[in-house]
């Protein structure tokens, strides 16, 4: 049973509680560094680490941090492990990919999904579901980041990983500056909306033919 | 030293407008934007706030973070005149004064002009969490291209919340409109935003290239 619960953390991030498509936290890093499956990949595995880590620490403290000034105590938390992992990037990362995601590392600080799940998971649970909870929504958002970063690429750049996907391929580059991203993000929610509203829409049907 | 004020304030209401072409603000953008009268207050107080901030930060930035003579804790602790404290303390020394400042601008309007207070509400909190005012902060502190002096730097953030505003008044208006017509179920809401910024961000795509 305990066990069942554990996956249960885990896998909610990803598809229950997708942070990008279901929730809608966090779009503005996920709409500036998916140029690139590459960017889309560091920017999830940075902001995954944060999630993980501050929710740890937030779960372990929480019972002495009083109510009245639990955000300020969240937003230094997360800012030691925001400044952590920027100098890791510095020093592991080639330069170029440092220099494309820019000041949207720093900017993991304000990402609403962090702060979203200290408030509302991490300050309630125990440490190890915290752990678990963390790592399953950036994993969700990770998965989402690479779905849009792989369209954006594929169609902007004509590549792939860097990799050109066909020879003949004309990029349309207009999808890898801004207004693509938006374009992009939207249609993809209207397409995961379609899919719920189809969904519900059967069970409704169902639910009629057993009247 | 007009014409470069005017410059500066050209490229970040038009040229690099935070929402559209640096994708800063986008929580705020989408969630307050549903009406033109609490698009104004929210426009107004993130303008208020980022200004104030990108002053306070700068002088933070060239006071306390930054290695050299003017360095304020090297006066104490020598050992920091070499390396300054950017590398560690950046991010989290301007998330503190950003959220200092916000209690602070509450507080101030609770007392000096309630009526704006209660117009607000609850997005005044909200801003500490408004990555815009954070990334104006960076963006005036990074020394790409160039060093920003402290006036480019304070003018510069006033220019980011007026074209914060802009975006956002113009988005009200649209999303206004958009409740009267009939769009696919799947799209309504939020998508539908996201692919009216989209073209909206296509039109402001128009004005790159006018400043650097």
């Amino acid at each position: 049973m305990a066990e069942q619960n554990n996956l249960k953390e885990f896998t909610k991030g990803i598809f229950q509680y997708n942070p990008m498509f279901v929730l809608v936290l966090g779009i503005c890093p996920s709409l500036a560094v998916t140029t690139s499956v590459k960017n889309g990949l560091a920017m999830g595995g940075a902001a995954t680490f944060v999630l993980v880590c501050s929710n740890f620490i937030i779960s372990i403290v929480r019972s002495f941090i009083p109510r009245e000034i639990r955000i300020p105590c969240f937003i230094v938390v997360i800012a030691a492990f925001v400044t952590m992992v920027e100098l890791l990037m510095k020093a592991y990362l080639p330069p170029e990919l440092n220099a494309s995601l820019g000041i949207f590392i720093p900017l993991i600080v304000v990402n609403c999904i962090i702060m979203y799940r200290a408030e509302s998971f991490a300050y309630k649970n125990k440490p190890f579901a915290s752990v678990l909870d963390g790592a399953g929504l950036g994993l969700g958002w990770t998965l989402s980041l690479c779905l849009v970063s792989s369209i954006r690429e594929i169609v902007g750049s004509g590549t792939l990983f860097g990799l050109k996907v066909s020879e003949s391929y004309q990029p349309a580059s207009v999808m890898i500056m801004a207004p693509g991203a938006f374009i992009v993000l939207g249609l993809l929610l209207g397409f995961f909306n379609w899919r719920k509203l189809r969904k519900s829409e059967k069970s409704m049907k169902a639910v009629m033919k057993d009247d | 030293m007009i014409k470069e004020i005017a410059l500066i304030i050209v490229s970040v209401v038009f040229v690099n407008n935070f929402v559209l072409a640096k994708f800063l603000g986008l929580c705020p953008f989408l969630g307050v934007s549903q009406k033109t009268s609490s698009a104004i207050g929210m426009g107004a107080a993130v303008t208020f706030v980022m200004t104030l901030s990108s002053a306070i930060t700068w002088i933070v930035y060239n006071f306390v973070l930054l290695p050299g003579d003017a360095n304020i804790i090297a006066k104490i602790f020598p050992s920091i005149r070499e390396l300054g404290l950017i590398e560690v303390l950046k991010t989290i020394s301007y998330i503190l004064v950003i959220a200092t400042l916000v209690q602070l601008v509450e507080m101030m309007l609770r007392k000096m002009a309630p009526a704006l207070y209660e117009s607000l509400g609850i997005y005044l909190p909200l801003i500490t969490t408004n990555c815009a005012v954070l990334g104006v902060a960076l963006l005036n502190t990074t020394d790409s291209p160039k060093h920003l002096g402290f006036l480019q730097a304070t003018v510069q953030g006033f220019g980011a919340g007026i074209g914060f505003m802009v975006a956002m008044l113009l988005m009200s208006g649209i999303r206004e409109r958009l409740a009267l017509v009939n769009i696919p179920p799947s799209l309504r809401g939020v998508p539908i935003a996201f692919i009216c910024t989209g073209l909206m961000a296509l039109a402001f795509l128009g004005f790159s290239g006018m400043v650097q």
